[in-house]
């Protein structure tokens, strides 16, 4: 196994548990953008380009996206709430 | 040393889990399942892997070159796009959820157990 | 069951898990030792019998196409699941007239009467600059990645996410609306279904034209023209359009929830 393949492993492991670690969701979806830029890496360096095209695409663009429009989503229905309460 | 990457497959599925089982916010639930998923990602292309092998494209190095194994990334690569459609599937779950619950605590999903 | 229960629960079963995977991992060959065969056959077959250079989507749509049919109406089935989790349920209505009025308000109300922030309005000018240069490149390139799938890295599923990418600038230029404009929710139901259905349809060509579902019927070329390997590139355009109706699709949804339906009588 090359350095670059070894490096590109634990840097992924590092990566996947700061997203499992990280608490606050806004947060861990931008880890998670890193966590799926760590895993192109890796990807590249185990001879699959496709793949790691299919990640780094997903993982920049789809995900966070439908993450933080359904999290802004959250918010507003959690301020709505409170309004009510407050006027209720 | 060679049992690395396995062993880290494993490491961030058993991470994932953990974080599913401990998270109070469902939107972390769903990240963490994430990690989950991109664990079977790193083992089936571990498991394709052949050493010095290139990549499965021959457009420019011979036809009989050493190329690592196709099948499994071809698994790997449909699963990485459609697996975002499923948590996005999941988040709409949540969304609505917390509309009905007014949180995203699962311990407050109680219409169940009444 | 409590979190602590839960917790517990886990302290002990999850290191339990770790070992068993660990042990069973120990049982695969090392890691470079690949023992398969498939692999090794349809590396060394694919470019005489199907003229593709790209052995990756080669076998995404020609040799286990059929595999490549489930999968795409997963991705179509997790989008009509998103479609009617996300519909306007009783009591809610669309807010476009008030999101049109925080759009052309260029960032003079930045926090409204409800107190919730419109970030949207009032994009800087550089941000729709860049927006501008990306929109045609980002089109270009998919379009790139998914004509190209049976040569280079790339294919239908890829070229697909970064197809829809386009509108998606046009949306952070600020302009909410007239992404609704460029992409409308019919307009993109209806790329997505096109889509699926000539996925399927060329695999019913398949079995007309040459007694076989899914078989790659169309002359094969030269290897590494753009017009070569058969109907590949015809199976990476369908998947590359529902991918892109999906991605679309599923984001508009959330977006609408999130910028313009609005609970009961305010909006």
């Amino acid at each position: 196994m090359s350095v670059v393949q070894a490096v590109a492993l634990l840097t992924v492991a590092c990566a996947g548990t700061a997203v499992v670690l990280i608490g606050e969701p806004l947060r861990q979806i931008l880890a998670l953008g890193v966590y799926g830029l760590t895993l192109t890496v890796l990807f590249f360096a185990l001879q699959a380009p496709d793949v790691a095209l299919s990640e780094i695409v997903v993982s920049s663009l789809g995900l966070p996206l439908i993450a933080i429009a359904a999290l802004r989503k959250i918010r507003q229905q959690e301020r709505r709430h409170e309004q009510d309460e407050r006027r209720g | 040393m060679s049992f690395l990457p396995y062993a880290i497959a494993a490491w961030l599925f058993v991470v994932g889990l953990w974080g599913v089982v401990a998270s109070r916010n469902l939107v972390r639930t769903v990240l963490c399942l994430t990690v989950v998923q991109s664990s079977t990602y790193l083992l089936l292309v571990g498991i394709g892997y052949r050493s010095a092998g290139r990549a499965p494209i021959v457009a420019d190095i011979p036809a009989v070159s050493r190329l690592v194994d196709p099948t499994v990334q071809v698994l790997v690569l449909t699963d990485v796009v459609i697996e975002a459609t499923v948590t996005a599937l999941l988040l709409a779950l949540v969304v609505q959820g917390h509309k009905r619950f007014g949180s995203v605590d699962p311990a407050d999903f109680t219409t169940l157990r009444d | 069951m409590s979190p602590r229960a839960r917790l517990g629960l886990f302290a002990l079963a999850g290191p339990g898990l770790l070992a068993v995977l660990v042990i069973g991992f120990l049982g695969l060959p090392a890691f470079g030792d690949y023992h398969g065969v498939y692999g090794l056959v349809v590396d060394g077959v694919e470019l005489g019998e199907r003229h593709a250079t790209d052995m990756v989507t080669a076998l995404n749509f020609d040799v286990r196409a059929f595999d490549t049919l489930g999968e795409e109406y997963l991705l179509f089935a997790s989008v009509v699941g998103v479609v009617v989790l996300l519909r306007q349920l009783r009591g809610e209505h669309d807010d476009e007239r008030g999101e049109a009025e925080r759009e052309d308000g260029e960032g003079g109300e930045r926090d409204g009467h409800d107190g919730s922030e419109h970030a949207f309005a009032g994009a800087s000018d550089a941000l729709r600059g860049l927006s501008l240069v990306l929109v045609p490149m980002l089109i270009a390139l998919g379009v790139y990645l998914v004509i190209h799938g049976a040569l280079t890295p790339g294919g239908g599923f890829q070229g697909g996410v970064v197809l829809a990418a386009g509108p998606i600038a046009v949306l952070v230029a600020g302009r909410y609306l007239a992404m609704k404009r460029l992409a409308p929710d019919w307009a993109l139901e209806a790329l997505e279904a096109a889509g699926a259905g000539a996925y399927a349809l060329l695999g019913l060509g398949g079995l007309v034209l040459a007694g076989v579902f899914m078989k790659n019927f169309l002359p094969l070329g030269i290897p590494g023209h753009l017009l070569s390997a058969g109907s590949m590139p015809l199976n990476s355009i369908g998947v590359g359009l529902e991918v892109t109706g999906a991605f679309l699709l599923v984001w508009s949804e959330f977006l609408d929830q999130a910028l313009l339906v609005r609970r009961g009588a305010d909006g």
